[in-house]
């Protein structure tokens, strides 16, 4: 059956839009921009900021138009005097109470409350008055709070709250001194924060952002006598070409490694490697514990932020948890041991740098697990984010490097690798190799669709050897919530569970470049930057991550087997149930 | 559990034991001594007064006579009051010290004790409540029961026709002609806005779902306002009984009713009538044996003025924060946990019973054209009678000043009265013969609200008057919404600054610019009419204002910064009162001379101008 389309005006142009649609939504459909700023599709539909109103023909006051759906024979008016006026006044009291530092501001460039202000050309403030003062809240590892810069949009609550399920910050006091704060007023590091950094990716304006560490790279690429190693997780080559303007998706690997070394770093290694490792040992222990039934269903273990969600709110499934660390601790850990060794480089000496879509991953980097001999896996993580600023700083024009390669040996990687980055690809990676282990052959049939696109939750039946796995792959934690429950209260029937804590996976991580709520309303970011991977993987010749010969080369020189003792040691890790609140 | 038979034999006989309490030619020979038991006669020791005279009676073997606690009698002013039924004998300002008076002076020797006795404004001794003329131009439906029944008793309020409405809607009446009798009625909603109550019943039946609700809104907010603080102390089960009939009428099972944890005593009295209604199988499963069930549920709020807002109000019983929902969907369709709700105000709950039992003819009949029934105030300020009153809709300002009300104290002239408290506006002097109904109020420029009344007289700044109810909506704003949570903040920086003589005049403009653009794009009525004080006292005061701005100048004591004191050399007669009292020697001047204020040592007390027998000091 046709749908029924329901026809109004708006601004004197005749709009059909389908039964549902918001007038924000129909506006757009004939080149109409409503400005918004609380608007976060699907996330944040609360009309708190004003920004949107319009005026309804016959209607008393204003109508909230990212909120009020169409009507049949609605008359809209987006631009009246009335409405004009009132959000110039809005504009200018969310300005007035807003620490206008834009030049010293990481979000300058990139803040939706500047966008605005350029748009109504906001020459001066003509409600200037009292600016909230709020201390900064820097001591979590990933996220840093600036109030200062908050408007109180609560794009950040609804994230956390909703989409995460987490509930770490929400907002406290009244009327002016309404602030977004944890329990107590306490640091995110000591409240039940998992780190995952998705109120970053939802915030307009500078009051979240990742704790900024390339002051120490720097420092560190500047001292002759440490050898600094970059290694680049998979899903920041499908997004770094964003912040130098280059499409959403846009794969940039060459570019990447080039400015990588011309930044100077020693040697500019594949974290997609260690993702190949990542799938031996998780492969290994899925195989193990299949075949003895033993703690299953097993959960992936890649993403930080999931880890440490589980550890604070699931203590007692900790036991489902593969027991390997993620791919660039992974890649961290043998390079301060057997590629140290094997270059009779000093490992003391090796600064080994995580370029990650995660902020996460700066708190798993301190980890008091990720250590080796006294060492530290990895030394420093950065955000796709810092990278660009990084390359920036060092006046390289991104757009015009010739492409590069990885370097060896380290550079090697799969397509299995690379899929790593997106919600199913570790799965999907895992898959491939279990098959092949259990059956003994070399099976054509790699591409696991069922475990594929945005939805949060992936269910899917694969047979391996006769054997029906079935299988789940969750993305963004509210639904690994779900997933966990099924299986506390015994209902779930899963052997295999991939957990990722953001929502679509790597791609969407908190470290990733971030997209304003207009372009994520147009646009599935996620959509575009997994399809560049999965083209990745497509292309690469080798697709499996136990035909990677770097790999196998390194088992057989060094680690024996996957699960051998050194295996045990340099790769996996261990849990720990995990206080909430540290107060 | 009670049978409807029960009931009407518990009716009967109690009402002829209480007779005495409403007719003064009661052949009885009990007597019943009434003491208030509202907040504000409770804060000034009225339960030691009942302690003290049942001692007493006690003491002296006396039978015959009760001591009885009820609610409010409304003139708070005069409390702690005690009234003697059935001769209607009025004791104001009785103190425990006084009982043993009363009994040996009223009840054994059968005098009154003249010196405890009220005085009018000319100062006559009136010695029963119904010649006060306090009382004589009110008109008591929702306070019908406050101070002549115990609350706690629900035995006495079934004497006064009490759960009759009730059992008339569940036995004999369809959902359908109960709305056709509310919509007859012409009752609108008292919370404020005037919504017509029956049609929000008819909208919230309409919504067909399995579980509806009925809720109570008791968050009573406004700065002195407490007309729902003392239905709810004198006559809760009013209020639980008409919520049973919108439960019945729009099919709801559940009711809540929100109240203000700041208000213990009448939390605790509808706690006791719930448990007693309970008791009474009047609340709970098949009521008077039908198919109907309901039940009613207390939540207590945490003081945010906020959660008066309907749909603040029902996000804070989902226990979420106190915010406002955007409307529509309105809570008949999308109420509690999204299911259809009908929210109405305590007062509005109190008409209904009567309205039943009575004929939509007999409420309507009173009132004005568009506003029927009666309206309860909370009369405040600079009046004499200081207190609760229920008014005829249409009553006028000045009849509730003056001859309810007794005045402005101290022979000062009336300036202006808020009504609808920091949502509402001031009514100035040249209104003071509008009818009040919602029509009229908002005509002027300011709104019923749910019923606070403030008078000013003419030492009052209109300045300052907005900047305090601006003090008040800045600390009570939510903060979820822009115009509401930074532009009234920045339009109390402004009114400051014209305080403190440090404004000019595109303040004026800024101010009002900011207060409509609020009232336009706020989300809520809190926001949409937090301007209202502003806009109201500059469209008749706007001369203050520029005065303020402008001139620096305050007229009044009130903004420090601003106000000088001078004396009218023409009006002094050289009593030297005024120095004698000056705290800082700031009044210059020889014996028997006219005497001057030293601008620099004067602190603006105020102290001179209170002690000038002349009125020379202004």
């Amino acid at each position: 059956m046709k749908e029924e389309l329901i026809t109004l005006t708006i601004d004197g142009q005749e709009v059909k839009a389908k039964k549902g649609t918001t007038i924000l939504q129909a506006a757009k459909t004939v080149g109409i921009d409503i400005p918004t700023l609380c608007f976060l599709k699907d996330i944040n539909e609360v009309g708190d900021c004003r920004m949107c109103i319009v005026e309804i023909e016959g209607r008393r006051g204003f109508a909230t138009s990212c909120i009020q759906k169409v009507e049949e024979g609605m008359v809209v008016h987006t631009n009246t005097q009335n409405v004009s006026e009132a959000r110039r006044v809005i504009l200018d009291l969310i300005l007035s109470n807003h620490h206008r530092d834009c030049l010293t501001c990481t979000r300058n460039g990139n803040c939706e409350l500047q966008q605005l202000a350029k748009k109504f050309n906001v020459l001066d403030i003509e409600f200037e008055g009292e600016i909230s003062e709020h201390e900064i809240d820097n001591l979590s590892p990933s996220i840093v709070r600036d109030f200062n810069k908050c408007i109180l949009c609560r794009r950040c609550v609804a994230t956390c709250k909703n989409v995460q399920e987490i509930g770490a910050i929400d907002c406290i006091n009244r009327g002016f001194e309404s602030c977004i704060s944890t329990v107590g007023n306490y640091s995110l590091n000591d409240v039940n924060c998992t780190n995952c950094g998705q109120c970053i990716q939802s915030c307009p304006t500078g009051a979240l952002h990742e704790k900024e560490t390339i002051d120490d790279v720097w420092m560190k690429l500047k001292d002759p006598d440490t050898y600094v190693i970059a290694q680049t997780a998979p899903a920041v080559r499908v997004a770094l070409g964003e912040e130098f303007g280059m499409d959403i998706g846009t794969n940039v690997t060459g570019k990447m490694v080039t400015a990588l070394q011309r930044l100077g770093f020693d040697k500019v290694f594949d974290t997609n490697t260690g993702a190949d490792f990542t799938i031996m040992e998780e492969a290994n222990e899925f195989i193990e514990r299949f075949t003895e039934n033993d703690n299953l269903p097993m959960i992936t273990s890649c993403s930080p932020g999931w880890v440490k969600y589980i550890e604070m709110n699931y203590p007692e499934l900790l036991p489902h948890l593969s027991t390997c660390k993620s791919p660039h601790q992974m890649l961290g850990s043998l390079l301060k041991t057997y590629y140290a060794k094997k270059e009779g480089i000093n490992p003391e000496k090796i600064y080994v740098v995580s370029i990650m879509p995660c902020v996460a991953k700066k708190f798993e980097r301190q980890r008091p697990e990720m250590k080796n001999n006294g060492l530290c896996d990895v030394d420093n993580v950065i955000t796709t984010r810092e990278l660009s600023r990084m390359i920036k700083q060092a006046n390289i024009e991104f757009e015009n490097l010739e492409e590069n390669k990885f370097d060896n040996p380290m550079g090697e990687a799969t397509g299995a690798g690379a899929i790593f980055g997106t919600t199913g690809g570790v799965m999907e990676a895992a898959l491939r190799t279990a098959q092949d282990t259990l059956t003994g052959k070399d099976l054509d049939k790699i591409d696991f669709e069922q475990v594929r696109g945005g939805d949060g939750i992936k269910k899917a039946t694969v047979n391996i050897a006769g054997k029906d796995i079935n299988v789940v792959a969750a993305s963004g934690l509210a639904n690994a919530k779900k997933i966990l429950e099924e299986i506390k209260e015994g209902k779930a029937d899963y052997q295999f569970v991939e957990i990722m804590a953001c929502p679509g996976g790597c791609v969407m991580g908190g470290g990733q470049p971030i997209k304003s709520s207009k372009i994520r309303s147009e646009v599935d970011v996620r959509k575009l930057r997994a399809d560049a991977l999965y083209s990745i993987d497509e292309k690469s010749t080798i697709r499996k991550s136990h035909e990677n010969p770097v790999v196998k080369k390194i088992y057989e020189e060094y680690l024996e087997k996957p699960g051998s003792y050194r295996a045990e040691k340099l790769l996996h890790t261990k849990y720990q149930k995990r206080e909430k609140y540290q107060l | 559990m009670k049978t409807i038979e029960e009931l009407h034999k518990i009716r009967k006989d109690k009402r002829e034991e209480l007779d005495l309490r409403v007719n003064t030619k009661s052949d009885t020979r009990e007597k019943h001594i009434l003491v208030c038991h509202g907040t504000g006669c409770t804060s000034s020791k009225s339960p030691e007064i009942l302690k003290r005279f049942r001692e007493i009676l006690k003491e002296k073997d006396i039978k015959n006579v009760r001591v009885i606690k009820t609610g409010c009698f409304g003139l708070c002013a005069k409390g702690p009051i005690v009234i003697i039924r059935p001769e209607d004998t009025f004791y104001a300002m009785v103190t425990p010290d006084d009982c043993e008076e009363i009994i040996q002076t009223h009840i054994i020797e059968g005098n009154k004790v003249e010196r405890l006795l009220c005085k009018d404004i000319d100062g006559n001794v009136v010695d029963r409540l119904d010649d006060l003329a306090f009382y004589k131009k009110q008109k008591r439906i929702a306070l019908k029961n406050c101070g002549v029944i115990n609350p706690e008793e629900i035995d006495e309020y079934i004497a006064f026709d009490g759960y009759l409405a009730l059992e008339k809607v569940l036995t004999e009446m369809k959902p359908d002609e109960v709305i056709n009798i509310i919509k007859e009625s012409g009752i609108r909603g008292r919370g404020g806005a005037g919504f017509p109550t029956g049609k929000k019943w008819e909208l919230t039946k309409a919504y067909e779902d399995k579980q509806k609700y009925v809720v109570c809104n008791a968050d009573e907010g406004d700065p002195g306002a407490f007309m729902d603080r003392s239905i709810l102390e004198g006559d809760p089960h009013s209020v639980l009984e008409a919520m049973a009939i919108a439960g019945y009428t729009i099919g709801a099972n559940k009711g809540f009713i929100y109240v203000r944890a700041e208000y213990p005593i009448a939390v605790q009295r509808l706690k006791i009538a719930i448990s007693q209604a309970r008791d009474y199988g009047i609340l709970g499963k098949n009521i008077f044996g039908t198919d109907f069930s309901f039940d009613i549920e207390i939540r207590l709020g945490a003081g945010a003025f906020v959660c008066g807002e309907e749909t603040a109000l029902l996000e804070s019983i989902e226990g979420k924060r106190g915010q406002p929902r955007l409307k529509p969907p309105y809570p008949a369709e999308h109420g509690l946990w999204g299911k259809p709700t009908l929210i109405n105000n305590v007062e509005t709950y109190a008409n209904i019973a009567q309205i039943i039992l009575k004929g939509s003819k007999w409420y309507s009949s009173i009132g004005t054209e568009n506003s029927k029934g009666t309206k309860v105030f909370a009369l405040g300020g600079n009046v004499n009678n200081i207190g609760l009153v229920e008014v005829p809709m249409g009553t006028t300002l000045r009849e509730i000043v003056y001859d309810i009300g007794g005045g402005i104290p101290n022979g000062r002239d009336f300036k202006a009265a808020q009504t609808g408290g920091p949502s509402g506006g001031c009514i100035p002097k040249e209104h003071l013969d509008t009818p009040i109904d919602y029509e009229s109020l908002k005509e002027i420029g300011s709104m019923m609200g749910s019923g606070g009344l403030i008078v000013m007289d003419d030492t009052k700044c209109m300045v300052s008057l907005a900047k305090f109810y601006l003090e008040f909506t800045v600390s009570e704003s939510c903060g979820k919404c822009t115009p509401c949570r930074i532009g009234t903040k920045r339009m109390l920086e402004i009114l400051e600054k014209l305080c403190n003589g440090e404004g000019s005049e595109s303040d004026i403009y800024k101010l009002e610019k900011l207060a409509t653009n609020i009232q336009k794009s706020s989300i809520c009525g809190l926001g949409q009419s937090a301007p209202n004080p502003v806009i109201s006292t500059l469209k008749y005061f706007r001369d203050e204002f520029k005065e303020h701005a402008i001139d620096k100048e305050c007229k009044t004591l009130e903004c420090k910064a601003l106000s000088k004191i001078t004396i009218d050399e023409e009006k002094c007669k050289g009593c030297g009162l005024c120095q004698k009292h000056c705290p800082v020697n700031a009044i210059e001047g020889e014996a028997r001379e006219k005497r001057t204020i030293n601008q620099e040592k004067c602190i603006k007390c105020g102290t001179c101008l209170a002690n000038c027998p002349f009125h020379a000091i202004g």
